[in-house]
């Protein structure tokens, strides 16, 4: 099936500013999903409030766009109601760590079956360019005239420590490893969680002198390096890409089921 | 066990008696947080739930446990949660959310006294007006009540076949008396009670489904997610389609048939009962646990010659003002007693013809309205002295 496929062309032209980066992940995102063959049929996406959560609304899945924040507790509700179902939920780094950082570390813990997109921009878009838990200290927002002081989260800490089973990151500079990230992380069995760096050009990058959008990525391409990799054992500060979590644990779907079994046995 | 062809009777908590409703109206997915004084419903659950290859999970806070069954009634589940007071509050921004994609679910407010965390073990009714108004902007809902177990359980049974009917979410205004209180309940037998099933669309695979495109009737089939209909479900002003519409004419349209779709069925949501209310000259309008004190009164004080009536409210929003209206017509007097400080008193006054004539028999302090609260008032009304 070719991408097009994918995507609800009725409900185009997109919302997102030229230049960012939330349309690369989606399309990498798309060919993950066609490189695995999955049915649209079987797909749940699942997103919150924020530029990135607008992405439910152009692909041609079963998508549920609700409040802020909550994506994920949603999308328990789907996917315990109904296992068969792949679910796919991107949020933004505010909806995903600010206010929805309760759900993101509780989906982890219980390690439900739920493919966890992080696009992180380092900052809230949509409404204009606040800091965001990931914009770190030192970096100009509206809300911060004076340079932020708040700290950062690590993501790929923050999820490994929560128990998420498969946790990976890259860039959007590096799409076709998005994509590659992306399919394992819908393959895995339990709680993934792929963060992308995602350029916002319109309000983080011209605020903090990063650039345009070509700049944007160039950085990402000078300032990370892969797990492993020669370039990062010589520059520890670089941004590390690749798979950090691969691991098996009971699924949570898979653990109900045998409550089911229990309690059923229980009545004979 | 009894047989299944008998009827089953139980001495139980009106909280059990809800969860006994839950299961004979078809609930299949529960989501919850622990909470005074309704954590029974979630503990009961968490058992009963599985026993019949149902689902229950206790989510990291009541608004994950709001999101949850939301997202699991969109796979064709009847669902439900339970909270009190402060989960209540929390629940609200995703209540409004069922309410703008009409999803079908059942919350269930065992309510304790407010704000804040209140009176966490004590009774209140302080949460009427939260019911209508909790969520923000305009909207509609159904909010039910009951007043002892048989009726918990019916009126349980009424908000997932409302829920289902309106695609909307229902409230059950329970409060703490009721929940803890032991009575008798008699489960009716299959088939005793009507059950709605959800409206599924009839649209078949291949052929455009339009997921927010009402019938002639009002009524939206639905589809569920796994499926063969995809469809965009959202929180924002959306077209037949489920897509976002800023689009003047589309906003204007949705958010009237939001709130029409409520009122222009009162009649057929209106719940209440009459006790008394024969040639009544005082009429004491109540509802859940404030209602018994007033049944109690007015039986004892009929016995004695005197013309008293309950009207016992039942559903509570959307509040049935015309019928309130007729019952309350030529009454001398009108005592609405309940746990608040006039929550559904400035309703009732707004539906009578002669409002002057509205008093408010309450009690906030956490103990329950008694009948000889009532009495005093009534005595003072009646120019009987205190």
């Amino acid at each position: 099936m070719a991408v097009k496929e994918y995507l609800r062309e009725r409900f185009f032209p997109h919302m997102w500013c030229p230049g960012c980066g939330h349309g690369t992940v989606l399309n990498s995102l798309l060919r993950a999903i066609e490189e695995l063959g999955l049915d649209k049929n079987d797909i749940v996406m699942t997103s919150g409030i924020g530029c990135s959560a607008r992405i439910s609304g152009y692909v041609d899945f079963h998508s549920l766009h609700t409040i802020h924040g909550r994506a994920l507790a949603f999308a328990t509700g789907v996917k315990l109601s109904k296992p068969d179902l792949k679910l796919l939920v991107p949020m933004g780094d505010g909806d995903a760590l600010a206010i929805g950082g309760n759900h993101f570390i509780h989906a982890a813990r219980r390690n439900i079956d739920i493919t966890a997109i992080i696009m992180n921009n380092r900052i809230y878009g949509m409404t204009g360019g606040q800091f965001s838990p990931l914009s770190g200290p030192g970096k100009k927002a509206t809300t911060a005239p004076y340079l932020t002081i708040d700290n950062a989260f690590d993501t790929v800490e923050l999820a490994k420590a929560a128990g998420a089973t498969f946790v990976a990151r890259s860039t959007t500079y590096h799409a076709k490893e998005c994509t590659e990230l992306l399919k394992q992380a819908i393959s895995h069995k339990g709680f993934s969680v792929v963060e992308i760096l995602s350029q916002c050009p319109t309000h983080y990058g011209r605020k903090n002198k990063e650039g345009d959008a070509v700049q944007m990525m160039e950085g990402y391409k000078n300032n990370t390096a892969k797990l492993g990799s020669k370039a990062l054992e010589d520059k520890p500060s670089l941004i590390a890409r690749g798979i950090f979590v691969d691991v098996e644990r009971p699924e949570y779907c898979q653990e109900y089921d045998k409550i089911i079994a229990r309690a059923m046995k229980e009545e004979v | 066990m009894t047989s299944k062809s008998k009827k089953e009777i139980k001495f139980i908590q009106g909280n059990e008696a809800c969860v006994e409703g839950a299961l004979y109206a078809g609930v299949e997915f529960f989501a919850g947080y622990p909470i005074t004084p309704s954590t029974e419903i979630a503990e009961l659950l968490a058992g009963r739930l599985p026993e019949q290859g149902g689902k229950f999970i206790q989510m990291e806070d009541e608004i994950a446990s709001m999101c949850a069954i939301v997202g699991a009634s969109l796979t064709g589940r009847k669902v439900m949660t339970a909270t009190s007071g402060p989960g209540f509050s929390l629940k609200q921004e995703a209540i409004g959310y069922a309410c703008m994609a009409e999803i079908p679910c059942v919350i269930a407010n065992v309510q304790r006294g407010g704000p804040s965390t209140g009176n966490p073990t004590h009774v209140g009714q302080g949460d009427i007006n939260q019911a209508r108004w909790g969520t923000h902007g305009d909207h509609n809902i159904i909010a039910l009540t009951a007043s002892n177990h048989q009726d918990v359980f019916s009126i349980t049974v009424d908000a997932f076949n409302m829920a289902e009917t309106y695609r909307t979410p229902v409230i059950l205004l329970f409060d703490e008396a009721v929940g803890h209180l032991r009575e008798k309940l008699v489960i009716p037998e299959a088939g005793e009670l009507p059950i709605v099933d959800r409206l599924r669309t009839s649209v078949p695979k291949g052929v455009d489904y339009y997921p927010y495109l009402p019938r002639e009737d009002g009524r939206l089939p639905m589809s569920d997610f796994g499926g063969h209909h995809r469809y965009n479900v959202t929180g924002l002003f959306h077209d037949m389609w489920g897509f976002p519409s800023n689009n003047p004419k589309v906003v204007n349209e949705l958010l009237r048939h939001l709130v029409d779709k409520i009122d222009n069925n009162i009649q057929a949501i209106t719940r209440y009962k009459e006790h008394c209310m024969e040639g009544a000259e005082y009429i004491l309008i109540s509802y859940g646990s404030s209602a018994r004190s007033a049944i109690h009164l007015a039986q004892n004080r009929r016995a004695k010659g005197e013309k008293i009536g309950v009207l016992e409210l039942q559903s509570i929003w959307p509040f049935p003002a015309q019928m309130v209206r007729e019952k309350c017509r030529g009454a001398k007097a009108v005592l609405v007693v309940e746990m608040n400080m006039g929550q559904v008193m400035a309703q009732v006054k707004a539906a009578v013809d002669e409002p002057g004539r509205v008093f408010l028999a309450n009690r906030i302090d956490g103990k329950l309205v008694t009948p000889s609260d009532i009495k005093q008032l009534l005595r003072v009304i009646q120019g009987r002295g205190v």
